[in-house]
């Protein structure tokens, strides 16, 4: 018996080798020939870092990274505002209404951002007639892309505190409801308000879809129109936007490995 | 107990309590379910306004029709390879230490989100006609990729791309289940004779099938709704459905044609869900089986 368990791991330790390697090969590659590809121009990477020169030599780039991170703030911004207090309001005060909520927070998920476009087209059409057609309005189709990241990250905090009594309590000491929402239950959400807005972040700064097709400008946009130009800094464009959004969400799982290890 | 607690709120007029939940059911009646019922009302509009399944109908036509089938290929493939390859990394994860696992479950975690223009670019510089790949296997082993034409911007390269992203989600999506898998189970096929051929097709592999056909169903949607990675990546011709609905929102387009790419979005749309419903029945069977 103690010989098959040992030949058993043996095995297994093979098996892990070959998967580890064969596929690491897969993954790593793809970054490997990115920095190979963008360090064939020397001057791409000095530039890169350079702001004011950037901006002088591509000016559509640089607009594409203010548009981007105005929209991942403002984006960030409203999906709370809008969600924190609904979320804790339905818990409270509509309990009834929770599970609509949750399928409407959910449904973008089924619904894919190419179809959510077609769609969008005529509500944007008011959204301009209103307020222009800045790229910053994608804001608002950016809010419901976010909804189901940023909704089960502020459910899954509040479901791992006790709202009710926290409420109650507050409630009884003379607290309003503005009060208990502001002072009482978002201190204790911290860290899961903290992680839906790092997603929505990195989300926001990934998107494509919806910003190309309403004809408005991000980083991928401008990422994606500078490849028709100069391939090398694009690449190394890309290479840069990537790095940043790896380091968001490794940051983000790191801490919440970190929150469960503790527990 | 909590229901009594809830009484108190309740004796007050419910409009009250109503009035908090406005603002967020305004914005998303605005920005979710009226693009929604835009698409599914134009669908089935005619040009002059009435009812009409001529758009619709369009779908049927030969390209639109190819469009489709090229669609369901690329996602079903890419979903099968992501699946296999992310059940053995999965596996692979289970039996290796805690300190590997966490780090290549965050890693995947990361992978998973990639995609888009950024993996479109990250392929161009590996295997494009420049790419790193490219360029060294032609000036060592004197290998041309493309020489039986450029096949990255078509669906066999679209496949590859999509892999991508596609095996670490498996990753993320498969490794529950197999925790569900106990050690017992084994141990109990060994103490009544059973090889492991037999404990993998006998025991683990039934037990496991649920969870692996959900997956692969979660891919195979995954897949279908991607659009930025093949709009990036293809810039002449549209292979793909989603391509078609880029090429309907952004060209002239023909008279009486102007609601074919909402029944286009439909089609999506049908198909997404009739896969993620069949997904969360087999959801339900693992929850049951390995929970």
């Amino acid at each position: 018996m103690a010989g098959v368990i040992a030949r058993r791991r043996r095995n297994q330790r093979a098996f892990r080798w070959v998967v580890f390697v064969v596929l690491g090969v897969f993954f790593l590659l793809p970054l490997a020939a990115m920095v190979e590809f963008s360090a064939r121009d020397s001057q791409t990477w000095p530039l890169l870092v350079n702001w004011p020169k950037l901006s002088d030599t591509y000016p559509d780039l640089a607009d594409g990274i203010v548009a981007s991170l105005e929209q991942a703030g403002l984006t960030a911004v409203l999906m709370l505002v809008l969600l924190v207090p609904t979320a804790i309001w339905v818990r409270l005060r509509l309990p009834r209404l929770r599970r609509t909520v949750e399928f409407l927070c959910l449904l973008p998920l089924t619904i894919p951002a190419i179809v959510l476009v077609v769609g969008l087209a005529p509500v944007y059409a008011w959204v301009t007639y209103f307020l222009g057609d800045s790229s910053s309005t994608l804001v608002f189709a950016y809010t419901i892309l976010v909804l189901p990241y940023a909704y089960r990250a502020i459910d899954a905090g509040l479901s791992a505190i006790d709202v009710r009594t926290l409420a109650e309590a507050s409630r009884s000491l003379g607290a309003g409801w503005s009060t208990v929402i502001v002072r009482v239950v978002l201190p204790n959400i911290r860290s899961a308000v903290l992680s839906a807005a790092f997603l929505t972040v990195a989300l926001v700064l990934g998107e494509y879809t919806i910003a190309s097709l309403l004809n408005r400008t991000n980083l991928q946009v401008s990422i994606a129109l500078l490849g028709k130009s100069s391939a090398t800094m694009s690449v190394a464009v890309s290479l840069a936007a990537l790095l940043l959004a790896f380091a968001l969400l490794l940051l983000l799982s790191l801490a919440g490995r970190s929150r469960k290890d503790s527990k | 107990m909590p229901e009594k607690a809830l009484a108190a709120p309740r004796r007050k007029p419910r409009g009250t309590a109503l009035l908090g939940a406005v603002p967020f059911f305004g914005y998303v009646a605005i920005f979710l379910i009226v693009p929604t019922l835009v698409v599914v009302i134009g669908a089935f509009a005619g040009t002059d306004g009435a009812v009409s399944s001529a758009n619709v109908e369009a779908l049927t036509n030969g390209y639109l029709l190819d469009a489709f089938g090229r669609s369901i290929v690329l996602s079903a493939v890419s979903a099968l390879v992501g699946a296999v390859l992310g059940a053995l990394l999965a596996y692979a994860l289970v039996t290796a230490s805690g300190l590997v696992r966490r780090i290549a479950t965050s890693a995947a975690g990361v992978l998973a989100q990639f995609g888009g223009v950024t993996l479109a670019f990250a392929f161009l510089a590996t295997i494009g006609l420049s790419g790193f790949v490219t360029v060294w296997l032609h000036d060592h082993l004197s290998i041309d990729l493309y020489a039986n034409g450029v096949w990255l911007f078509e669906l066999p390269g679209l496949i590859l791309v999509y892999t991508y992203f596609q095996i670490p989600l498996m990753v993320i999506v498969f490794l529950p289940a197999l925790d569900g898998v106990r050690p017992q189970w084994r141990e109990a096929t060994e103490s009544l004779g059973g090889s492991t051929w037999q404990y993998w097709t006998r025991v683990a592999g039934p037990l496991l099938a649920p969870a692996f056909l959900g997956s692969t169903l979660l891919l195979f949607a995954n897949a279908f709704s991607a659009y930025a990675t093949a709009a990036a990546l293809v810039s002449q011709g549209s292979p793909i459905i989603p391509l078609q609905i880029r090429g309907a929102l952004t060209s002239e387009v023909v008279l009486g044609q102007q609601n074919v790419g909402k029944a286009m979005a439909l089609g999506m749309v049908v198909v997404v869900a009739v896969v993620m419903g069949l997904y969360s029945l087999l959801e339900r069977r693992t929850a049951k089986w390995l929970g």
